[in-house]
């Protein structure tokens, strides 16, 4: 086993386990905190994938923004002394169907095999993908660009207090 | 090099955990984490596919971008949403948020 492999496996245990703790965790704040910890280290596994700008975006966008968006809705949306459960009555439905899919997934994927496998790894530069970005796929960055800035406005008129509230 | 099946298994159990959570959990916001996940493993995947299959087109890592951006997008919407559903019914739990079913 290569220092890579023992990376890998680390990253990935570290992300499986955060991802167990988002969605078993019996504290909502604890989900969160363990959602960072997962979303942190996908970002590791992007770098072994050599993606380092992705990884920093993951960091930036998933670590920063959104972990604080979400706390920040926990934080206004807490019952407060109404200890409820968490999970709903069709929990065991949920397992089932999800380890289902999970089982089928592996099967599908561990028994096909993949061109390339043995390649040495490609490093795509970031001039690379920003020209590609702003060439080839110019028209979905101005659209993306539009709809985040309708989820903003929209975000907003939605979140308002009204008046007479 | 680590073959390209270790990333895709990840992204599974993953991609299984997230709709653990979507389908098991009450409240929006614990939906929302879970959705997350689903939308991380979908990214590994993208990259992963575009690293080792087609490393010149890397078509993946663009759409990878692309994810990254919408599930901004959505997540500042979707936490509006259920900001207005905490103030019109008092929780945030979608099992309770019923007034169409009959």
């Amino acid at each position: 086993m290569t220092y890579e492999e023992v990376i890998f496996y680390v990253v990935a245990a570290v992300t499986v386990v955060g991802a167990l703790g988002v969605v078993t965790a019996r504290n909502i704040v604890h989900s969160a905190l363990f959602l960072i910890v997962s979303l942190l280290a996908v970002a590791g596994v992007f770098i072994l994938l050599a993606a380092e700008f992705l990884a920093i975006v993951q960091v930036l966008i998933y670590g920063g923004a959104v972990t604080i968006l979400v706390l920040f809705a926990l934080m206004l949306t807490r019952v407060r002394d109404l200890p409820t459960a968490l999970d709903g009555p069709q929990r065991p439905f949920a397992a089932l169907a999800a380890g289902a899919f999970m089982g089928i997934t592996i099967l599908a994927m561990t028994t096909t095999t993949w061109p390339g496998e043995t390649e040495e790894i490609h490093v795509i530069s970031l001039k690379e993908i920003g020209n590609a970005l702003f060439t080839t796929w110019a028209i979905p960055f101005e659209i993306a660009s539009l709809v985040l800035m309708v989820a903003l406005v929209g975000a907003i008129v939605l979140a308002r207090e009204e008046e007479g509230e | 090099m680590i073959p390209i099946d270790r990333f895709l298994i990840l992204s599974a159990i993953l991609f299984g955990l997230g709709m653990y959570g979507v389908l098991a959990r009450r409240s929006a916001v614990l939906i929302l984490m879970s959705v997350e996940l689903m939308l991380q493993a979908v990214s590994i995947n993208f990259i992963a596919f575009a690293v080792y299959l087609s490393p010149v087109a890397f078509t993946g890592i663009i759409f990878a971008i692309f994810v990254i951006t919408i599930a901004a997008a959505e997540v500042g919407l979707a936490l509006a949403i259920i900001l207005r559903l905490y103030r019109n019914k008092a929780t945030a739990n979608v099992d309770e948020a019923d007034t169409m079913k009959w």
